[in-house]
């Protein structure tokens, strides 16, 4: 495995964690490659959201390996630095900041300088404004461009948000349950955006919505009790027995 | 840079206030010099003192707004910043008083000679210059909330624990300041002054020149924290205060931020305090009382928390009302204090300010959906209706 690790984006090799003694991930070993869109299913308490916590900084293991463009090691890294570094994080609640409009909100995820000197003085440039309508067109919010973020719909939210995610520019995106309350119709075009999104930087995207990941096309893995039980297409691994007894079964 | 910086600073109200002020600033002063005694328009220097303290009241509570309004920092602790400002402009004026004090020794105050001290102790040197003792004013208090907060940002404490530990702080330097070998002067404080800048405190014009600078002082501090909430800074704040792990996963160091602007808010809390004591004519350590700082909350929250104009409201109101009240009946101050921060919180919580501006905005929705009625177009129901 260790010869993957220069190769790979993303490179996480036996790591554990434990809460009071529950452990949410046990020995998980993971690898996501420049440019791979991929699908992680799970029962829930499977480790999906704790892994994306330990890949951000938000959790530190106990115990394994947390590699970033093969040698940048995550452990060491604050989320501020995580996210600079070029990972990006999109919740399971949709979390935009609602006192502010939806061109602010796009405009403080922008990747420029975030320091406190840097944002004192920020003046906006025609780059950056054609960067903001740009993303604003993507996500189809330009005609509530200066609505208050508060205002918006739940699944308007939720492009808001993965808008704010294409203005940070990632290199690795993590996407939690990004369909999550969403109808028929917006679920469809989200599979379609991510898709879009996936084509320019690696993008891993959790979900319980098996149609959504048969939509995506893409290699699944599926996590149980803090560690992989089976990773292949979805055809694959949904006639896992494994899987069928943890996860589909139930 | 900073021209653009200053020029987005600047919307209606915020040039409506600074003019205000400005007009103050000459106006008061010259209603009070200017005009005898028996004029109908003259102001008597006391109401130019009471007025003066108002305004660094305000400055204070525009401190806290800052921290408090747009960052989401309570601090339960900012009058301590004011007194520690204010400390450092009465070892000037003490200095000042040289061999004019009841012991007549040149160079000790009174309360050391009493106390049989020999020598100035090493903190007291350099206060006899105004520019050191100007410096201080705003270094020893932005120094004490930098290290505060670089703790405290730092491990992540937030919200109530926060605030206790800001109440912790003050209640420190509050036990700290009433021992006479601190050198601070004990319980007594620091008093009798006598000159600022060589002119007699006592004098009219230097009361009327302390009112303009407190007026002057308020509208500079205007422009600037304006311009900091603002800037795309201030947009972080806003952000950090309602998201704050969000805000992290942005990619921006949340206590940087914080730190930034709790130390520049304390610098103002100083420049306030250092205001505040000429024109009382004293600081002792009842300024670092816990109460002291949570009366700023009250002034804040009354006038609008988050908006620029409504603390700077508020502080007036609260110690208007407070003037006339403990005139009235002085025993009950305390519990129309009480009732009126209940009754902000319940009835006003966006305060006088945060709720005028909320009508405004729902009538200019209500005014545009009525137009959008009139042309034709299917309008949504008129705001004003909730």
């Amino acid at each position: 495995m260790t010869d993957k690790k220069p190769k790979s984006l993303l490179y996480l090799d036996g790591v554990s964690v434990s809460f009071d003694g529950f452990k949410a991930l046990n020995s998980l070993s993971f690898i996501v490659e420049p440019g791979e869109l991929r699908a992680i299913i799970g029962p829930n308490g499977a480790g999906k959201t704790t892994m994306m916590d330990i890949i951000t900084g938000k959790t530190r293991p106990d115990e394994g390996e947390v590699f970033f463009k093969g040698d940048i090691d995550l452990t060491r890294k604050d989320e501020a630095e995580i996210a600079q570094l070029g990972i990006g994080r999109k919740f399971q609640k949709p979390t935009v900041f609602e006192s502010h409009t939806v061109w602010d909100n796009l405009e403080l995820a922008l990747n420029r300088h975030r320091g406190v000197f840097a944002t004192l003085f920020y003046r906006l440039t025609g780059e950056d404004k054609n960067r903001i309508e740009e993303i604003l067109s993507t996500v189809r919010l330009t005609a509530r461009r200066d609505d208050l973020a508060a205002n918006l719909s739940h699944g308007q939210k939720q492009w808001l948000e993965i808008g704010m995610l294409l203005a940070q520019e990632p290199e690795l995106l993590l996407v939690d349950e990004p369909v999550a309350g969403m109808t028929d119709a917006e679920t469809a075009e989200t599979a379609l955006l991510l898709k879009e999104i996936a084509r320019t930087r690696s993008v891993v995207v959790v979900e319980h919505d098996m149609g959504f990941i048969r939509d995506l096309g893409v290699k699944v893995t599926c996590l149980a009790e803090g560690s992989v039980l089976a990773e292949g297409s979805i055809d694959f691994v949904s006639n896992d027995p494994t899987v069928i007894e943890n996860y589909l079964g139930r | 840079m900073i021209t653009s910086f200053l020029i987005k600073s600047l919307d209606r109200t915020i040039v409506i206030a600074v003019a205000t002020l400005l007009a103050l600033a000459i106006l008061v002063p010259a209603l009070n010099l200017l005009t005898a005694p028996d004029h109908p328009l003259h102001v008597p220097t006391y109401l130019v003192s009471l007025f003066g303290k108002y305004l660094t009241y305000a400055l204070l509570a525009l401190a806290l707004d800052l921290v408090w309004g747009f960052c989401g920092i309570l601090s339960l602790g900012h009058a301590a910043f004011f007194a520690l400002g204010g400390y450092a402009m009465g070892m000037y004026l003490m200095r000042q008083i040289g061999a004019r004090g009841s012991y007549g020794n040149p160079l000790l105050p009174d309360f050391m000679v009493f106390l049989n001290w020999k020598e100035l102790p090493w903190f007291w040197y350099g206060f006899d210059m105004f520019w050191f003792a100007a410096l201080m004013v705003v270094l020893v208090p932005g120094l004490i909330a930098f290290v505060f907060g670089w703790f405290a940002f730092r491990s992540r404490v937030n919200g109530v624990y926060l605030s206790i530990i800001t109440q912790a702080m003050t209640y420190a330097l509050l036990l700290a300041f009433f021992r006479n070998d601190m050198g601070f002067g004990g319980n007594n404080g620091l008093t009798d002054f006598k000159d600022i800048l060589g002119f007699n405190i006592q004098a009219d014009g230097t009361r009327a020149a302390l009112f303009a600078a407190s007026a002057l002082a308020l509208a500079v501090f205007l422009v600037i924290t304006s311009g900091i909430v603002r800037s795309k800074f201030g947009k972080v704040l806003v952000a950090l205060r309602d998201a704050e792990s969000r805000t992290r996963f942005l990619g921006y160091r949340v206590e940087h931020m914080k730190l930034f602007a709790f130390t520049v808010s304390a610098m103002m809390a100083g420049i306030a305090g250092a205001l505040y004591v000429p024109q009382v004519g004293i600081i002792n350590p009842g300024e670092f009382e816990p109460g002291n700082s949570i009366e700023v909350v009250i002034w804040t929250a009354v006038g609008g928390r988050g908006t620029l104009i409504g603390p700077i409201i508020g502080a007036i109101l609260v110690n208007g009302g407070k003037s006339i009240f403990t005139a009235a009946f002085p025993e009950f101050w305390l519990f129309a204090l009480g009732g009126l921060f209940v009754l902000v919180t319940l009835f006003l919580p966006k305060g006088v300010v945060g709720t005028a501006q909320q009508h405004v905005s729902r009538r200019r929705a209500y005014r545009e959906a009525r137009g959008d009625k009139d042309a034709g177009l299917p309008a949504a129901e008129p705001m004003a209706a909730e």
